[in-house]
């Protein structure tokens, strides 16, 4: 939390992974927890394999929808080089929760490279997870990636929000449909 | 009730509470959420809801409307305005019958558009048209509603003018839910009457000076309801030094001052044209430093020191000098301008965590089996050396980024047809140009014509897969569906293309290369103007509708 009481958390990818609707259920779950919030969030040439940075912010009041550089608690990459993209906004306490996947394009850095610059991170600020890989295992689908990383903070008590209100989030925000495996996403990191 | 919704959402919302009944836009970045959801929702609410060809005919369509009686929303991103600029102003003139809103999403930083960072509150200086500027998600509900009431008041177009990271903001709002109409007794699409009126709708001289004084009229009783409205206020502690903001630098402005524990007066304008001179002035009587924070151009500073001068007051006002034009506002700015200004070396912006190595930057591609990917390479290959390459806006733009790199110039939509023409006269190279289909719909024909009747020979590719795809998929004049997912006309672009008097055209699927370089070579030797029209679904369309025939 900052100095406003409020919860900053940045979630960077890449287009395509689902982020949107990730912001939206984490959203709906501040609203349902009675905190003031504000989002922000890009489309158009984004959606083109771009990069995709979203800011989230929660808390007594909120009056801006993005993040301060270096205020950020929370970093959450779903890819890896978008995690480093993310660096401008970690301050010194920043928490990192990365997500082992990696997409590549012309002049990305290896996948290599990309875990050698991550493990610059102080190791108590980062958790480097198998997200991706996960939930293709164990959902058949990598693109709940976002809902197990999420469904990892609350269990690792990274973010000031309940699992419970996380589950009544989705039941709003996602179509009926794919509300089940979102939940078995989100809590999948609880079966272990 | 309160709920999440996302800026762009608001707005529909908004016009829901208001009682709209036409809706007519063009897609484009920040705006097309809002064509968008009327397009799915108009049904169930007795509204009429389209596409139009392009932002002009949007508006046009949406005059009709007004002077039948009908509400009307008309919604486009930035440059929109520019292209209906030349019946936006005189709308102003012969004023609404019914109320209009117009949305223009402007786009600061540039996130999704081409052309220039373009501040449209500049247009109220050409027009007399109100505008009004919001800062969250509230706003740009209450604004709606505030749009339609001061268009119903005083018979005038009202401007609503957000920028991406308002549009494209999620917060809580407290608005109306409009029941859906009951689907059993058919939602009867509201018919209007157009009441004969030609002295107050037709622009013709000397009428139109007229109607010029009764604007400048008109434009003063608005000034004085923006006197008395909400939309403008004074937050804080009074003091000698104060701060003047609008839309988004509201926000940052004022998570800052908490932020740094300074309680400070802020006067908060919603309105930007026309302007509470009154308001303004009462704040400004009583300080000795004011600090104008607000996005791009430095238009509202401009306006009150004017203000300032004209009453004589001793006072310091900064603004663009400390903040620097161009680019989003955001909070590092909102800090560091703060910093300036206050000249104090107390706010400390936090340490960021530096990486020893530079990122590489993840540029705009085409998608998963786009079929583009199968006319590029094919393009760049058969070009002979020194040709020229016209570029347009839409997913066909990314013809200028690696690994393709076949784009000379790019500018508006539509503008490769011309640009082209005048290369291809100008010139003894080989011109080929590039446009897609909802482009060619919105702007390209006039281009085309001209190529055929001024006689130059440009080889033009239609890449047309069958949909305006980059604005995130809507329906076309092309498509045989329109904007509420009915039926339509499917108009052929080859059709229009020959009417339009080119000889040489062709139709084919890009995935057949064969075919596509054996044509590409043949046209490159023409004489005169060639077509070739590309004919293939965007992959993600073509994806979707996959889905959709296995789940029935």
């Amino acid at each position: 939390m900052d100095k406003n009481n409020v919860f900053n958390l940045i979630i960077s990818g890449v287009g395509g992974q689902g982020l949107i609707t990730l912001l939206q259920v984490i959203d709906e779950s501040a609203l349902i927890e009675n905190y003031d919030i504000k989002s922000s969030e890009l489309h158009g040439l984004s959606q083109r394999g771009g990069s995709v940075l979203t800011h989230i912010r929660f808390g007594k009041k909120v009056y801006s929808p993005m993040v301060l550089k270096g205020e950020a608690d929370l970093i959450i990459g779903m890819e890896l080089t978008e995690s480093l993209r993310a660096t401008i906004f970690a301050g010194k306490n920043t928490i990192f929760l990365v997500n082992n996947n990696h997409i590549a394009f012309d002049n990305n850095f290896s996948k290599e490279e990309a875990i050698k610059q991550i493990n610059e991170i102080d190791k108590k600020n980062l958790h480097l997870v198998e997200g991706s890989e996960i939930c293709k295992q164990k959902l058949g689908k990598d693109v709940l990636a976002g809902m197990y990383l999420l469904g990892y903070t609350v269990y690792k008590n990274l973010i000031p929000l309940k699992k419970e209100s996380i589950i009544k989030a989705i039941e709003r925000v996602i179509p009926e449909n794919f509300r089940e495996i979102n939940i078995k996403a989100l809590t999948l990191i609880y079966d272990n | 009730m309160k709920k999440i919704l996302l800026g762009n959402e608001a707005v529909v919302k908004g016009a829901l509470a208001s009682g709209v009944n036409f809706v007519s836009g063009y897609p484009g970045c920040p705006s097309a959420e809002i064509g968008d959801e009327f397009g799915k929702i108009a049904k169930d609410f007795g509204i009429y809801a389209e596409w139009a060809t392009n932002e002009k005919v949007a508006l046009e369509s949406a005059i009709g409307a007004s002077f039948s009686g009908l509400k009307s929303l008309v919604n486009m991103k930035s440059f929109g305005i520019n292209v209906c600029s030349d019946s936006l102003f005189p709308l102003a003139y012969t004023g609404t019958k019914a109320p209009m809103v117009i949305f223009v999403g402007d786009d600061p930083s540039c996130h999704s558009s081409a052309q220039t960072e373009q501040d449209s509150r500049g247009y109220a200086y050409l027009s007399k048209i109100p505008i009004l500027d919001p800062s969250d998600v509230q706003e740009c509900y209450d604004f709606t509603k505030l749009g339609f009431e001061i268009s119903e008041k005083f018979n005038i177009p009202v401007i609503l003018r957000p920028t991406t990271r308002v549009a494209h903001q999620r917060a809580q709002v407290i608005c109306d839910e409009i029941p859906k109409k009951d689907p059993f007794i058919e939602a009867k699409l509201k018919k209007g009457i157009f009441e004969k009126n030609p002295h107050q709708f037709c622009t013709m001289p000397p009428r139109v000076l007229e109607m010029e004084k009764e604007l400048i009229e008109k434009i003063k009783k608005i000034k004085a309801f923006a006197e008395k409205s909400k939309a403008n206020f004074v937050t804080g502690k009074n003091g000698k030094i104060g701060i003047i903001t609008t839309g988004a630098s509201y926000l940052y402005v004022m998570e800052a001052l908490k932020k740094i524990n300074l309680d400070i007066p802020v006067l908060k304008l919603g309105f930007f044209y026309p302007l509470p001179e009154n308001l303004i002035l009462k704040f400004l009587k009583d300080k000795k430093d004011v600090l104008v924070v607000e996005e791009l151009n430095p238009y509202l500073e401009k306006e009150i020191t004017l203000i300032a001068q004209k009453n004589n007051l001793k006072i310091l006002i900064k603004g663009k000098e400390l903040l620097g034009e161009g680019g989003e506002m955001n909070m590092e700015r909102a800090y560091s301008v703060l910093a300036k200004f206050l000249k104090t070396k107390k706010i400390i912006l936090p340490k960021i965590q530096k990486l020893k190595v530079e990122i590489p930057r993840r540029t705009a591609r085409l998608c998963e089996g786009c079929p583009y990917w199968h006319i590029f390479p094919v393009v760049k290959r058969l070009a002979p050396e020194g040709t020229i390459f016209g570029g347009d806006i839409g997913c066909n733009m990314i013809a200028g980024l690696s690994p393709h790199n076949i784009q000379d110039y790019l500018f508006s939509m539509g503008a490769s047809m011309g640009i082209s023409h005048g290369v291809s006269k100008s010139s003894n190279q080989k011109v080929i140009s590039i446009i897609g289909d909802g482009t060619f719909f919105h702007s390209g024909i006039h281009g085309l014509i001209n190529i055929v009747y001024n006689k130059s020979n440009p080889l033009i590719l239609i890449l047309d897969n069958r949909i305006t795809a980059m604005t995130g998929h809507q329906q076309n004049p092309g498509m045989g569906k329109n904007a509420m997912n009915q039926e339509a006309e499917e108009l052929k672009i080859e059709e229009i293309v020959k009417a339009c008097g080119i000889k040489n055209v062709k139709v084919l699927d890009p995935i057949n290369m064969q075919e596509l370089e054996s044509t590409i070579k043949d046209f490159l030797q023409k004489p005169e103007a060639s077509v070739i029209v590309c004919k293939r679904m965007c992959a993600l369309l073509a994806r979707r509708n996959q889905k959709n025939k296995t789940k029935n």
